[in-house]
């Protein structure tokens, strides 16, 4: 048949189905893992509202200069009568300054190629897991408003390295003291193993990958773009593993400085 | 004593329903090896497709308690305890039995524009191995469908067949995307109208995949981070204007549709 003799023919829609009418014949624990997802995220909402909202003290551990990662970079008026030096201030602000912050994290993991999997899977059913029906009738995906606006998450990630870098200054300022001198805690290497989950978390990115080199046709005219490529992508084969990671031990080290900066727990010291 | 139960689907356009055979099992079984001893005792008229029995022509897909399988490469002692439930696979028309109709998927091939490399003299072609390796993963599938078939979008929802390539072809595009030699710019057309914004990444159709192929992560993905480049990117629409394009557009690469 010549190229130009095919057609397109129509889809056939319709025709019976074969198996019987049930949302799934699975007979595993497929209920086990969203069940965990919408526990773990959930968990982590209610803890970081109310870090936002209400933590608005005890965020910053002045005598080992340990920063809240929620509150970093801190611009509220409250920064400076908790001591915090090393950030510039917003003095209009009067609410809490994680609130500025947590927009720009928080969109970059609602975007997330990964996350949005592990909520349209657990909170939104669809499909709640392999081969067990749809929760909904109707199904547009990503297609409209405002699910299409997942398309900006490279935004997010260009906004997301900021905050690394800010959070790498913390961890690096976490080890020179107000007393003077260069030391170390228990606190500093919190800090650090936070910016370094946060870094391999960015790094192992989508959209990273593909702005790497992924978006290249022709990796042989482009070998830079292909090196990073290459670097990036046995990363990009754990992101779900960086995900969880950064977003528990992110809650972590609040936690963490909140205990040490009500004097709950010491930080001990290294050297 | 006969010590399985599988519980098949029988029937076809007009209806069916699971039927229980109870048969005794062998050491070192498939799906498939039971399947053909109930057709040479029990059930004679039991249709199923299978050729190779080495999971490389992907036609005895089904579902295996529910989960999407190839009959041939699922061993019966990882199985579970009691009754094994054999049904066909969802999302396509029934035919009979474990057989159903997948030509919706050859439709989908048909859509895809095809290759198109630059004119150039005879043996003037060269591709560099780190070019060749890229696309080797999407080489390996084996077209049993299973990915289509799990696909919660055309599963759940009939309607969405119409404009819809499917895991399947979105490897197939993301190949042509990534191929050095290829002149067609595809990404507005699996954007509007292959239904590439449906899929949502839920990675089913790697879940299920026996060849193991990387669908989401290294085809959808990809591709979805290509209409954002070609469509919704403001800075990259920008940069466009400045720049030359030099890609086919998608109506210029639909035309050379097989
Ligand atoms: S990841 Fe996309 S294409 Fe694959 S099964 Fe899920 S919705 Fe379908
Ligand atoms: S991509 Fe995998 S699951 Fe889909 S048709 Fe090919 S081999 Fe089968
Ligand atoms: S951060 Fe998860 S894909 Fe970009
Ligand atoms: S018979 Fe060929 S893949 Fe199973």
């Amino acid at each position: 048949m010549a190229v130009d003799d095919a057609t397109i023919t129509e889809v056939q829609l319709g025709g019976r189905r074969g198996g019987p009418d049930v949302a799934t014949l699975r007979t595993d624990k497929w209920w086990k893992l969203p069940v965990t997802t919408v526990a773990v995220l959930s968990a982590f909402i209610v803890y970081a509202t109310w870090a936002a909202f209400f933590g608005t003290s005890n965020f910053f551990y002045e005598a080992h200069n340990l920063l809240s990662p929620f509150y970093s970079p801190c611009l509220g008026s409250i920064c400076k009568t908790q001591g915090v030096t090393s950030s510039p201030f917003l003095g209009w602000w009067q609410l809490s300054p994680a609130l500025i912050i947590l927009v720009f994290p928080l969109g970059f993991r609602m975007t997330c190629y990964y996350y949005r999997k592990a909520y349209y899977r657990s909170f939104w059913r669809s499909p709640v897991a392999c081969a067990v029906q749809d929760a909904h009738s109707t199904y547009s995906g990503e297609t409209r408003a405002p699910l299409i606006l997942q398309n900006i998450h490279r935004y997010f990630f260009y906004f997301g390295l900021v905050f690394n870098v800010l959070l790498t200054i913390d961890a690096v300022q976490a080890f020179i003291w107000p007393g003077g001198g260069v030391h170390m805690s228990v606190g500093t290497l919190v800090l650090c193993l936070n910016a370094s989950l946060l870094w391999l978390y960015s790094l192992s990115c989508h959209a990273c990958r593909h702005l790497c080199g992924g978006q290249v046709r022709n990796f042989s005219k482009h070998p830079i773009r292909h090196k990073l490529w290459k670097f990036v992508t046995p990363l990009n084969a754990k992101h779900m593993q960086f995900a969880w990671m950064s977003l528990i031990v992110v809650a972590m080290t609040d936690v963490y400085v909140r205990l040490v900066a009500s004097g709950t727990i010491t930080d001990f010291k290294i050297f | 004593m006969a010590d399985l139960t599988m519980r098949i689907w029988r029937g076809d356009q007009d209806g069916g329903e699971l039927v229980d055979y109870e048969i005794d099992s062998q050491e070192g079984e498939v799906v498939l090896d039971v399947i053909h001893r109930l057709q040479a005792t029990q059930a004679p008229d039991l249709a199923c497709r299978w050729n190779c029995k080495a999971g490389k022509c992907g036609s005895c897909s089904a579902e295996i308690n529910g989960m999407p399988r190839l009959m041939c490469m699922t061993r019966m002692d990882q199985l579970p305890e009691g009754p094994i439930t054999i049904t066909p696979m969802r999302t396509f028309p029934i035919i009979r039995d474990l057989v159903t109709d997948v030509s919706f998927n050859f439709e989908m091939a048909k859509r895809v524009p095809a290759f198109n490399p630059p004119a150039m003299p005879e043996g003037g072609y060269r591709m560099q191995q780190i070019d060749v390796e890229r696309g080797q993963e999407f080489r390996k599938c084996i077209e049993c469908f299973m990915c289509q078939n799990v696909c919660h979008v055309i599963r759940d929802h009939e309607e969405n067949k119409v404009n819809y390539a499917g895991p399947r072809f979105f490897i197939r595009y993301a190949e042509l995307e990534m191929h050095p030699l290829d002149t067609n710019d595809r990404r507005e057309l699996v954007r509007e109208k292959m239904g590439l914004g449906l899929c949502n990444i839920t990675k089913c159709c790697t879940e299920v995949c026996p060849e193991h192929i990387k669908i989401t992560d290294n085809a959808i993905i990809p591709l979805k981070e290509r209409a954002v480049d070609a469509h919704y990117d403001p800075v990259a629409w920008l940069g466009r204007k400045i720049t030359r394009r030099t890609k086919r557009s998608a109506a210029e690469a639909a035309a050379d549709r097989p």
